[in-house]
């Protein structure tokens, strides 16, 4: 009974929220995790599950010292600084030079109506010079991602969703109702695994908080035995749950991630890392 | 090849802690190619070497368990500043690679 209530008052606090500005979800999101995990600081979700497994943490710790993708970012930063044929670069495509920057992604593009990615600004940079985009999930995309992604290290990620433009915030909002609907055989949402049960054991492993989930990407995964993106990430996640997984760079990851990524706001970004 | 092998060196209170990450394939020979079926021929690293001012201090015969972009880490008597760590490693198509660091 007691089970059935919560649920239903559950249901009714996130049907409250549906429709919320961005900032209020943003506290409500957080302030489950403060009060979950009151020894940990904000910054220290940077480091997803380790953050909360200390035996996992001090072998990741371990790992970090000398990590398996700084061979990604130094292919990387071959990959981003070899000229297109037609002479121009990445660097060319993007603010500041592409260095440093990969905090601010995902953005709204007005222009384009809708939620740009890092890894689609960098294919899109492809087209624009008349070279072939490149696959989403791993290998040279992933590996420039990484280079990318260590320029910024450090950097506070730092997520804008424009006032006065409808369509960002409409953006963000698809990807909140991705973030708590739930999909396929087991019936899980994202958030009953990485909110409701963060902390909790599924089988072996610790379920990660969903805050921070964004900042470490791309991610040298073990399992992997290379670096692959987080659009990789959210398709392997809902195979998890049992449901059919969506293209990388779909609208519905690309909406999900700039939810995600807002949510983490403020954590500094420690991309590219390793996770088990 | 080059350019494949980097080494940390951390120096502890009674021993010298040499770490190694070198980017290698190491195909099994037992991969098939996802789109064509066929086999991926065997290339994997079957000799290592490190060595303290040219002087063997580790070696191994590898094999294809190990791991693609293997990562060893070993440890030594204290080193001292000014030693040269050479490691090298030979696969089984006969390339090799060669790097060596300063102890600082």
């Amino acid at each position: 009974m007691i089970r059935v209530l919560s649920i239903a008052v559950l249901a009714l606090a996130l049907f409250a929220q549906l429709g919320a500005e961005p900032t209020v979800d943003l506290q409500t999101f957080r302030e489950t995790y403060f009060k979950h995990f009151p020894d940990l600081c904000l910054v220290d979700y940077a480091n997803g599950v380790y953050a909360i497994n200390e035996d996992a943490k001090q072998s990741w710790e371990a790992i970090e010292e000398f990590p398996p993708y700084e061979i990604a970012i130094d292919e990387g930063k071959m990959l981003f600084q070899t000229p297109f044929s037609n002479g121009k670069r990445y660097s060319d495509c993007f603010a500041d030079n592409g260095l440093g920057i990969a905090n601010q992604y995902p953005k709204w593009d007005r222009k384009q109506g809708k939620v740009v990615t890092l890894a689609l600004a960098i294919n899109q940079c492809r087209l624009q010079n008349d070279e072939s985009p490149l696959p989403y999930k791993k290998g040279d995309l992933a590996n420039i991602l990484a280079y990318m992604a260590d320029s910024s290290r450090g950097k506070p990620t730092q997520i804008a969703i424009p006032t006065g433009d409808p369509g960002g915030l409409a953006a963000y909002e698809k990807g909140k109702e991705f973030y708590y609907s739930r999909r396929g055989q087991l019936n899980f949402s994202c958030a009953t695994c990485h909110i409701d049960n963060a902390g909790r054991r599924i089988r072996a492993e610790t379920l990660s908080p969903a805050l921070g989930h964004t900042t470490g990407w791309p991610v040298y995964r073990l399992k992997w035995g290379e670096v692959g993106t987080l659009h990789r990430r959210f398709a392997g996640c809902n195979k998890q749950a049992r449901a059919k997984p969506l293209e990388p760079q779909s609208e519905e990851y690309r909406n999900l991630e700039y939810f995600l990524s807002y949510m983490s706001n403020g954590i500094p970004t420690n991309g590219p890392s390793t996770r088990k | 090849m080059t350019g494949t092998i980097k080494i940390r060196i951390k120096q502890q209170d009674d021993f010298t802690l040499i770490r190694t990450l070198i980017s290698h394939p190491m195909e099994t020979g037992l991969r098939k190619d996802k789109e064509t079926g066929k086999v991926i021929p065997p290339h994997f690293i079957q000799e290592l070497l490190i060595s303290l001012n040219d002087k063997i201090v580790a070696s191994g015969m590898l094999g294809s368990a190990i791991s693609k972009d293997p990562y060893f880490s070993i440890r030594i008597d204290k080193a001292k500043p000014g030693d040269t760590v050479t490691i090298r490693w030979v696969d089984n198509h006969g390339e090799s690679d060669t790097a060596s660091v300063l102890v600082k």
